[in-house]
């Protein structure tokens, strides 16, 4: 981390890619991504940390991107929605979702596939009680949660 | 109003030493800034006072869970998940594992730390109950050396705490209770995850021959610090359990506390709810 006219750059790697963020060691890793990377699919809600609309991974464990400063990325490993398909195949998480109805307006959804991934990368195979212990930090307006946590287990069986 | 975030500095030091020396150079101009589920609210809120910051968040001093014969030492870096997925400390410190589950989601126990949670000294905090249920002491060190101070004594008022400006929390130590204790915490709030208590209680007795041969109380969200209950103690040790005990200690327990009305809830439900909780706790021993 170099510092420059109360900026640092600061080298991380985000969906696999080596990235050099320029930033004040304060900003939000959600704007890093949104506004220096383009990232977009990481959503902004309420800004303090209350609903995981801005979910990221970091070193793989979920966190809400405004709350995470510029300054403590160095080095780390993030991985945002844009990181989760690979090759043009969905997850399964994310397949499931869009099988079972799990979207609606889709505000939450990059935040809850997220959460959903980083439970799954953890435990294989949760039951409803872990599924709703991982997810409840996001929080969402459209489904009444049902369909999500309904999808989340169908993804343990291979979005089937 | 969002922070004018040039107006603010946050420098990451290598060492503790180098973090230290920030603490040393007087007068509260440097403070810590560790997971960030605190202080990044308030920055963005606008309502960040201090402009001085340095991250602790890669010191590996203040990580992990050691275990000892006597005590177990968590590093002030202890996140929430840590404790979740500590073996050690889900066979002995059940309390402090319930707290931890209940603090925020996922993402906020990634990164909220213990030693946060204490420095940060709000009395709705959810694992100061069970750390003040268990014992706990905690290390203060600073550029001059060291010291340790029970954690019963560290909250002095709203917000105020024994610790100088240029100490910083390194370690929490818990002793190791009894394998026949029985461990209670309890949080009451509006959900169960993401919620700030209404009222929390946490306690840990241990009884011999019918009797209360050990016991420590603690409830958050009910004065202006997290409050360890002196009295409902006094009412219970070297005393037989049962229905007189239990309601004097309960009364104890309401007269020892003073909880207010607030956004999340009101002086009576809370003093109800923190009796009824006791009771909860001594009734199922």
């Amino acid at each position: 981390m170099s510092e420059e006219r109360g900026k640092v750059t600061v080298n991380c790697t985000v969906n696999g890619e080596a990235v050099r963020l320029s930033a004040h060691p304060l900003a939000r890793l959600l704007d890093a991504l949104r506004e220096e990377l383009r990232l977009t699919g990481t959503k902004e809600g309420c800004g303090e940390g209350e609903c995981g609309a801005c979910s990221v991974l970091l070193d793989g464990r979920l966190v809400n991107s405004c709350l995470v400063p510029v300054a403590q990325v160095e080095g780390s490993s993030v991985r945002t929605i844009e990181g989760v398909a690979r090759g043009g195949r969905l997850h399964a998480v994310q397949q499931a979702f869009v099988e079972h109805g799990g979207a609606q307006c889709g505000i939450c959804t990059p935040g809850m596939v997220l959460a959903a991934v980083a439970l799954l990368e953890r435990e294989p195979r949760p039951g409803a009680d872990d599924v709703r212990d991982a997810l409840a930090g996001n929080l969402c307006r459209c489904t009444g949660y049902t369909k999500i946590f309904e999808a989340v287990l169908k993804a343990v069986d291979g979005g089937r | 109003m969002r922070s004018y975030l040039p107006a603010y500095e946050l420098v990451v030091p290598r060492t503790l030493g180098e973090a230290l020396g920030l603490l040393a150079e007087g007068a509260g101009a440097w403070r810590p800034f560790a997971g960030g589920t605190d202080l990044m609210v308030l920055l963005e809120a606008g309502r960040l006072p201090q402009k001085k910051f340095f991250s602790v968040w890669n010191l590996e001093e203040l990580r992990g869970v050691s275990v000892g014969p006597d005590e177990v030492s968590l590093g002030a870096l202890v996140t929430y998940t840590e404790v979740r997925e500590s073996e050690a400390l889900r066979r002995e410190f059940p309390s402090l594992v319930a707290a931890a589950r209940e603090t925020g989601g996922w993402a906020i126990q990634n990164r909220g730390t213990l030693g946060g949670n204490v420095a940060n000294a709000s009395p709705a905090a959810d694992s100061p109950p069970a750390l003040l249920a268990y014992g706990a002491r905690l290390e203060l060190v600073s550029a001059a050396g060291s010291r340790t101070v029970e954690y019963a004594d560290f909250h002095t008022g709203y917000k105020q705490t024994v610790m100088r400006a240029d100490e910083l929390i390194a370690r929490i130590i818990l002793p190791r209770p009894s394998a026949a204790a029985r461990h209670f915490y309890r949080k009451v709030g509006t959900r169960r995850a993401q919620a700030i208590s209404k009222v929390c209680l946490s306690g840990l007795v241990e009884t011999e021959g019918g009797e209360v041969r050990e016991v420590r109380l603690a409830v958050g969200s009910v004065a202006p610090t997290v409050v360890r209950c002196r009295r409902a103690e006094g009412a219970l040790k070297g005393r037989p359990l049962g229905p007189s005990t239990v309601a004097e200690a309960c009364e104890e327990l309401a007269a020892e506390i003073a909880p207010i009305d607030d956004i999340r809830s009101t002086a009576r439900y809370r003093s109800r709810v923190a009796r009824n909780l006791l009771r909860d706790f001594l009734e199922g021993l």
